[in-house]
């Protein structure tokens, strides 16, 4: 499995509030590992990207190229590798990691996100074909502290164990009621079928699906 | 991946420009872009084609169904005119892929997709399919899963579409643009076998395009249907199926439409089953006997073996269910 990470001779984007974020959990154990000698390439760029030198230095004779898009709610432009994928372009870009890389094969469902309302795998999904495009990721769902009505039914139903599936499932979750496959146990297995989950939650997340589409 | 330049094209006359000078064309790209990823595939220049207009769903004045290259699978299947006509295309294509990769993959790009042997998608095995001439690491491998039917000393990859294998039952037509015009091509010379040449899939020329894909028009009432039959119940690809449609009048089947998929390196058409049907009355006897013509010239390689049988009871179960003796 190779990965694009994003160009370092590509300035990173600029919004609102970027110029130095507060250290998350992520950029504090990169700084850490850095730190303690364990560096194997690259380093922090930017506050949230990690780049592999022989990728950046394969990154800056590549095409690149300038993509509008809205993710959340908030209209970004960024000029990307024309390799990188959506998913990449969300966590190391924009630092939402809460879409997941699993797979990065489009088998998992970890990075599912909704472009234009559709559920998609963003790892399969080229960043600079979405100019235009409404992204809706995990981090997207909630409306200030009030979570999504299927996020609290992952709660209330105990949908999970280790969580690294959870965002794909919610939001593919959220594209299955939208598409009004509720109709049963039965269909909602079918029809979320796209997202695995390695710790076998399967039988809670059908209940928080079916909570939420019968909430609608 | 390797790098590539990116153009997004507008029209179809500035998409054959850019494919007749060596652009790959992308839609859905959920088998290119994956491929891309592996190395397996290494284009030089991508031309995104989804915002050509190629994204209708009609029936024509003869009665024949038209499905526009760019309609995603997800698209097809939900749609009335094909849930109604031909019942066998929606279930083909709700058995296929995710939720999510239907919703992305179109109908042009589901019926150019690649095998899924895994030595093919494996840089570091010899493949003929991926590096002509380099032999083939399935024929003494792994083989389970991969063809019976239509194999050659060079190649034994299935093709791994659902919808293909109810477009070959139907006898669909692949209408293609390209730099020299527009063309017909029907669906069973569209899609080759690997013979000597396993690296060349579809009889495609350069630059041209699928814009639709064409369901003739047949007799009604039609009956029709698929049955996938695969190792875990959902999102995973065939070991065996069968596209199936029937038309009966009279008490007696005057047209039998009978594809089988995960057994050939082409979507298998099942002449001697359909022949076995026609004129004949429904019977439990006679969907046993047309089936058991299902795996006729089978060559099974050492770990397929069970795919024959398996194959004539796929089809057997679908012709009672579409038969409706049962």
């Amino acid at each position: 499995m190779t990965t694009e990470l994003p160009d370092s001779a590509v300035p990173p984007p600029t919004g609102p509030g970027e110029s130095s974020p507060p250290p998350t959990r992520r950029t504090f154990i990169a700084t850490s590992t850095a730190v303690g000698g364990v560096v194997v390439a690259g380093g922090v760029i930017g506050g949230t990207s990690l780049v592999g030198s022989e990728e950046a230095t394969a990154a800056a004779a590549s095409p690149a190229g300038r993509v509008t898009l809205t993710v959340n709610g908030t209209r970004r432009t960024v000029t990307v590798d024309n390799r990188t994928s959506l998913l990449d372009l969300l966590r190391e870009h924009f630092g939402l990691t809460g879409s997941k890389k699993g797979c990065n094969a489009g088998a998992c469902g970890a990075c599912t996100v909704l472009v234009d309302g559709q559920r998609v795998n963003s790892c399969l999904t080229l960043a600079v074909r979405l100019e235009g495009a409404e992204v809706t990721t995990i981090e997207g769902l909630a409306d200030g502290d009030r979570l999504h009505p299927l996020q609290q039914a992952f709660i209330d139903q105990d949908a999970f164990q280790c969580g690294y599936c959870t965002p794909g499932q919610i939001m593919s979750g959220v594209g299955c009621i939208e598409e009004g496959h509720t109709g049963s146990p039965e269909e909602i297995r079918e029809w979320m079928s796209g997202n695995i989950c390695r710790c076998g939650c399967y039988v809670k997340i059908v209940r928080a699906v079916e909570q939420t589409a019968g909430r609608k | 991946m390797h790098p590539f330049t990116y153009t997004r094209v507008s029209d179809t006359r500035a998409a054959l420009d850019a494919g007749r000078r060596g652009g790959r064309y992308i839609a859905g790209g959920t088998t290119l872009v994956d491929l891309m990823r592996e190395t397996v595939e290494r284009p030089e220049s991508l031309i995104d084609i989804s915002g050509l207009p190629l994204r209708e769903v009609g029936v024509t004045e003869r009665g024949g169904l038209r499905i526009g290259a760019l309609v995603t699978m997800a698209e097809a299947a939900a749609h009335p005119k094909v849930r109604t006509l031909h019942p066998v295309i929606s279930e083909a294509l709700e058995l296929s892929a995710s939720a999510q990769l239907r919703n992305m993959a179109t109908i042009g790009g589901n019926i150019m997709q690649r095998t899924r042997c895994t030595y093919f998608r494996d840089v570091t095995a010899d493949c003929n399919k991926r590096v002509p001439g380099s032999g083939c690491a399935a024929r003494q491998g792994y083989n389970r899963t991969h063809a019976i039917l239509g194999t050659s000393d060079a190649c034994v990859a299935t093709h791994p579409s659902d919808v293909a294998v109810a477009f070959a039952a139907l006898e669909a037509r692949v209408h293609l643009l390209g730099p020299d015009g527009a063309r017909q091509v029907p669906f069973a010379d569209f899609l080759l076998r690997p013979g000597r040449t396993p690296d060349r899939e579809q009889a495609l020329g350069q630059g041209e395009l699928i814009t639709t894909v064409e369901i003739p028009a047949l007799p009604r009432p039609l009956r029709s249907g698929y049955l996938k039959v695969r190792d875990r119940q959902s999102y995973e690809f065939a070991l065996t199926s069968a596209a199936v449609a029937l038309h009966v009048r009279g008490g007696l089947i005057r047209e039998a439409k009978v594809a089988a998929g995960g057994v050939g390196t082409v979507p298998w058409k099942l002449p001697a089953v359909e022949r076995h049907l026609i004129g004949e009355r429904p019977s439990e006897a006679l969907w046993a006997a047309a089936a058991a013509r299902a795996a006729d010239g089978a060559r099974p390689l050492q770990h397929n073996r069970f795919k024959a049988e398996l194959l004539k009871r796929t089809v057997e179960r679908q012709l009672r269910t579409v038969g409706g003796t049962k």
